[in-house]
Order: structure tokens, then C-alpha cells, then sequence
């Protein structure tokens, strides 16, 4: 068992050694959620409002979401790469721990979400956005968004471990995360959509999340008294614990497989 | 130390209904080089992955220095080390970052898993490029490195799975070398290619394996030997003498002489080798029929392989590696 939790640290340490190796990738990750905040805020947001406030302190809590989204392509690669390129095999044929290299990744993937959260975090503040209901809201909202990652990061190193080719995995990502961002209160709110397409986006584990980090925050856009927005803390804890339960064991199931 | 290090019997895996093993059997002695030599898809692969407790089985007993695979893989595991068809590096990494990486899950402490680094690199000769990324290593260099990660604790048996496909000559000897290295210094290795060359080169004994099981086994002599006798080649200058000559061959060696007319080339089996070279020599003076060449030829792998499989060799790869980088 130590030598498990051992194998997974220095997996962690691996993956995050990936982020101090290739800055350019950072980088790069960053410019679509800069480029969100930019574009809808300054361009957009002059056109938009919601119930007469900020569109931009509407829309950074959706940014910080969606960005976490995203970040679930980088994981299903990774995975990908390490399966194919034969790195997997070797692990398994070397007494590591089998699980080292999902916890790991996991535990590295929260790392990263954390730094993530610091730099939007920081942009967020330098565009206008604050949060309004001081310390403790602010960290379970951050909380929360934190706890869709890790079960983003299932779904990820389950998608890495089905998809044949690293190479198409970035290619199945991006049809996966737009519309769940897009039918989601990330940019609109729900209740300014046709009634089907509202319940829809309402119900999207994105927007769970999404809405309880406003409300945390003390964003506009609460979303009316629907039940779904009028519960969006606990939907915020449920969807990320739902996803867990399927995904994760779909992950090791896939990861016991190789062996067969 | 047991004297056997890899026993497999009755080996069987299916997949999907299709035998990939059906009966393999293996017998590695302790410290040698055993050749599995196959074509594609002959289950050369999937025999080492089942060895390597990377792969269940369907039936059979394997043992692998001295722990059963299917009972204790986590003991194997210990004992061996496994490079596959490809460098199974982290490419994101340093060379020196990688092989502190599998020291540390190999479970040695931070210092030990640095200076082992730090000899490997020193060993393979990749000091100069240890922290340079290994997504940026040449061919030669990746798998060298591949090497070294499998040798970070001395393993017992060594899994080599194609260990220099595509790799160019320069690389592919230094990988021999290495190879001639280890096993001096006493480890076992299970050696699987499709160059027949690398096999004669390296293994002590090779193990013919086709559709799933072995279907001949010994030392390279004792394999070529097994396709019997040595042939007399005679490449003549003129097309035309072909059919004389091939009747002289006949009447010398008395046995039916094969004809190429493109290359000019005749070859008859002989027996006593020195008797029909001088006869046939004299014969073909006699007859005036002028030779470009002539000569006492050994049967070949390529041959031998030809002969015990049923299979042309053109299912097997180009004798030498091609150069790919």
C-alpha cells in the first residue's frame, strides 16, 4: 500500500515535470480561455447583459469551468501516448504499482488545476470580475470546480485508454466539449433560451457547476427558480461524484484489459 | 540460481476465437541467448508478452526465472525487463529525467535512482545528451536508451521483442554488442526477429516459431544442417552452355542440377565437397564451358526457414535492417 501511494507520487511528479519541460503547451492552453474572457467580454459583453449587470462577472465564473473542460483533451492524450508509445508496458512489466499511473495522473491533473485557477483567477480579477461574498464562498466555489476536474480527469484517462490514436484524441475532444459549453449557461444565461434548450442547458453538468460557482461567487446570473438552479450546489457535487462512479471504473476496466 | 530460466509448456492464448498460441512450447538454459525467429503475426510477439506477465493465457505453465507467471507475476516482474518493438520512453523528458523515472518506480531512493542514472548514461554513451528531451534523440539513441531503462536493476532474463527494426547498421551492432555484454555477464535473453541474420549472429539456440507454436528448434548450425546438404553453385558466362552444364553437374554430383536462367546461376546438392568442386572444375575445363563463379555454398537461414515452415522467405523481412534515420 505505501509502496502504491509511493508509485503514484512519482508518477504526479512525472506528469508535472511535462509542464515544467514544454511552457509553450501552457501557454498555449491559457490563450483560449484569455481569448474567451477578451472576445465576449469586451466585444460581446457591450451587447449583452444580464438583468442590467456585468456580462464580464457573468461570464468569468463559465470561463474558469469551461477551461477545466478543455483540460480533460491534455489527460486523454497523455494516456493515449503512454499506452501507445509502449510506455504503459514497460511500467507493467516493472513491480510498480498498477495504479500508479491513473492516480497519478489524477493527482497531477489536480496540481494543474490549481495553477490554472491561479492565472484566471488573476486575469479575472485584472478584466473587473471579483468575488462578492467573501473568503469561504470563494474557496468552496473554487472547491467545486476543482472536484469537476478530477472527474473530468476519469473521463479522460478512460476516453485516452479507448481511442486508438493519440493523434485523434484531440480530434474527438473538441466535438465533445463545444456543445456541452455551448448548451450551457457559460455564455447565456438559460432562462434567455427557447424553453427545451433552457431545460437542457440547465441540466448539463457543466452549468451545475457553473451556476453554484456564481452563486458562491455572488456572480449575476442565478438562473431563475428553476429546480436545477435553485439546487446548483448540490448539483455541482452530484454530476462530479456521478461521472466518477461510471468513469473511473470504465478507466480500470479499460487498463486491466491490455492485459487480456 | 536455477539453470533454467524460462520453461513454457502447452502454451495456449486465443483471441476472439483464433489460437495466436496453440501448444508453444520454450526451454531457455540459464545465460544464453535464445532466437525466436517467425514471420508477422506468428505469435513471436504475444509469447513474449505473456512471459513478460504482460499478457493472460488461456492454458499451459510458464515459468520465468524461477517464479511461475500466472502465480507470482509480481516476482517475475522483479527478475526481468522487457524492451518492445518501440522506445518506451517518456519522449516529454530527458533522457537522465527517464531513467531517474524507472529507478524511482523500480523503487530505489531518490540518490540511488540518480547515480544509477547517471552510470547507464555514462554506459550507453548518452552523457552528452542526458538532458536534452528524448522526443529529440535519433533512432539509435532512443532505443539505447530504451536499453538502458531495462537494465536499471540487472535483470535476470531480458526480453528483447525486434530490438533493432529500423535501426541503422551502427545502431543495430551497437545493440549486439550490448546484448554479447549482458550475457557474459550471465543474463538470460529471449531474443525475437525477423532477421535471420541477427539470429545467427546472436543466439545460441533459436526457436523457429510458426502459426502459434515451435515448429523447430536448435543451434543455427544444427538448423541449417537439418535442411541437409551443402550445394555446388556454378554461375557460367555464356546462357547458352546452360543446358550443358546442368547436364555435366548432374553426372558429376548425380542429382538433379536447379537452373536460373536470369542469373546464369546452377546449383546441385553434393555430398563429399571438396571431390565435386575439383571433378566438376576438371569437367568444366574439359567441356570449355567458361564460369564467372564456382563454389561450395552452405545452406541458409533464409533456407532453412524456407524448408521448416513451408513458408517463402519473402514472408520474412530483408536480411539486413534497412537504415530509417
Amino acid at each position: 500500500m505505501t509502496s502504491a501511494l509511493a508509485d503514484g507520487w512519482t508518477m504526479t511528479g512525472r506528469y508535472l515535470r511535462h509542464v515544467v519541460r514544454e511552457p509553450e503547451q501552457i501557454i498555449l492552453y491559457f490563450s483560449l480561455p484569455i481569448m474567451f474572457v477578451l472576445v465576449f467580454g469586451y466585444v460581446f459583453g457591450s451587447g449583452m447583459a444580464v438583468g442590467g449587470d456585468s456580462y464580464r462577472e457573468f461570464l468569468l465564473p463559465g470561463v474558469f469551468v469551461m477551461t477545466q473542460l478543455y483540460g480533460l483533451g491534455a489527460t486523454a492524450t497523455a494516456i493515449s501516448l503512454d499506452i501507445n508509445r509502449g510506455v504503459v508496458d514497460r511500467f507493467r512489466s516493472m513491480p510498480t504499482a498498477r495504479s500508479a499511473l491513473m492516480v497519478g495522473r489524477s493527482a497531477a491533473d489536480l496540481v494543474r488545476a490549481l495553477i490554472e485557477m491561479a492565472v484566471l483567477l488573476v486575469c479575472g480579477l485584472l478584466v473587473g470580475w471579483q468575488a462578492n461574498r467573501g473568503l469561504a464562498p470563494a474557496l468552496a466555489a473554487i472547491g467545486l470546480i476543482l472536484l469537476l476536474r478530477l472527474a473530468l480527469t476519469w473521463v479522460g484517462m478512460y476516453l485516452g485508454s479507448v481511442v486508438p490514436n493519440p493523434d485523434t484524441v484531440s480530434l474527438i475532444v473538441f466535438p465533445l466539449a463545444f456543445p456541452l459549453t455551448a448548451l450551457s449557461n457559460v455564455f447565456v444565461a438559460p432562462e434567455q433560451m427557447p424553453a427545451w434548450l433552457g431545460a437542457i442547458s440547465q441540466w448539463n453538468p457543466i452549468s451545475a457547476t457553473v451556476a453554484a460557482a456564481r452563486e458562491l461567487f455572488g456572480n449575476p446570473g442565478l438562473g431563475g427558480d428553476a429546480w436545477p438552479a435553485e439546487h446548483a450546489v448540490l448539483l455541482a457535487v452530484a454530476w462530479p461524484v456521478a461521472l466518477i462512479v461510471i468513469f473511473a471504473p470504465l478507466a480500470v476496466r479499460r487498463y486491466r484489459m491490455l492485459g487480456r | 540460481m536455477t539453470d533454467t530460466a524460462i520453461v513454457a509448456e502447452g502454451l495456449r492464448k486465443t483471441y476472439k476465437g483464433v489460437a495466436a498460441l496453440d501448444g508453444f512450447r520454450l526451454n531457455v538454459p540459464a545465460g544464453t541467448v535464445c532466437g525466436l525467429l517467425g514471420p508477422n503475426g506468428a505469435g513471436k510477439t504475444t509469447a513474449v508478452r505473456i512471459l513478460a506477465t504482460l499478457l493472460s493465457f488461456d492454458a499451459g505453465r510458464v515459468v520465468v526465472a524461477g517464479a511461475d507467471v500466472a502465480r507470482e507475476p509480481r516476482l517475475v516482474r522483479e527478475r526481468i525487463a522487457l524492451t518492445g518493438q518501440y522506445s518506451a520512453v517518456d519522449g516529454s523528458l530527458s533522457g537522465r529525467q527517464n531513467l531517474v523515472l524507472f529507478g524511482r518506480l523500480h523503487h530505489l531512493g531518490r540518490r540511488a535512482a540518480r547515480a544509477r542514472a547517471d552510470e547507464l548514461l555514462e554506459q550507453f554513451d548518452l552523457t552528452g545528451a542526458a538532458d536534452r528531451s528524448a522526443s529529440e534523440y535519433s533512432g539509435g539513441m532512443q532505443r539505447r536508451l530504451d536499453l538502458a531503462a531495462s537494465l536499471i536493476r540487472a535483470p535476470r532474463v531480458l526480453f528483447l521483442d525486434e530490438p533493432t527494426t529500423g535501426l541503422d547498421p551502427r545502431s543495430r551492432n551497437q545493440v549486439w554488442d550490448t546484448v554479447r555484454k549482458l550475457v557474459a555477464d550471465g543474463t538470460t535473453v529471449l531474443l525475437t526477429t525477423q532477421y535471420l541474420d541477427e539470429a545467427d549472429q546472436l543466439a545460441d539456440r533459436i526457436s523457429v516459431v510458426d502459426t502459434g507454436r515451435v515448429v523447430a528448434e536448435g543451434t543455427p548450425d544444427e538448423l541449417k544442417a537439418e535442411i541437409g546438404a551443402d550445394r555446388l553453385e556454378v554461375v557460367v558466362r555464356d546462357a547458352d552452355r546452360l543446358v550443358d552444364t546442368a547436364a555435366l553437374l548432374s553426372r558429376v554430383a548425380g542429382a538433379e542440377a536447379d537452373t536460373d536462367p536470369d542469373t546464369r546461376r546452377l546449383r546441385v546438392p553434393v555430398t563429399d565437397r571438396v571431390d565435386a568442386l575439383v571433378e566438376t572444375a576438371r569437367a568444366l575445363r574439359d567441356a570449355g564451358i567458361a564460369v564467372d563463379d564456382l563454389g561450395i555454398r552452405r545452406p541458409t537461414l533464409d533456407e532453412a526457414f524456407l524448408r521448416l515452415t513451408g513458408h517463402a522467405a519473402a514472408a520474412l523481412a530483408p536480411l539486413s535492417p534497412e537504415e530509417t534515420r
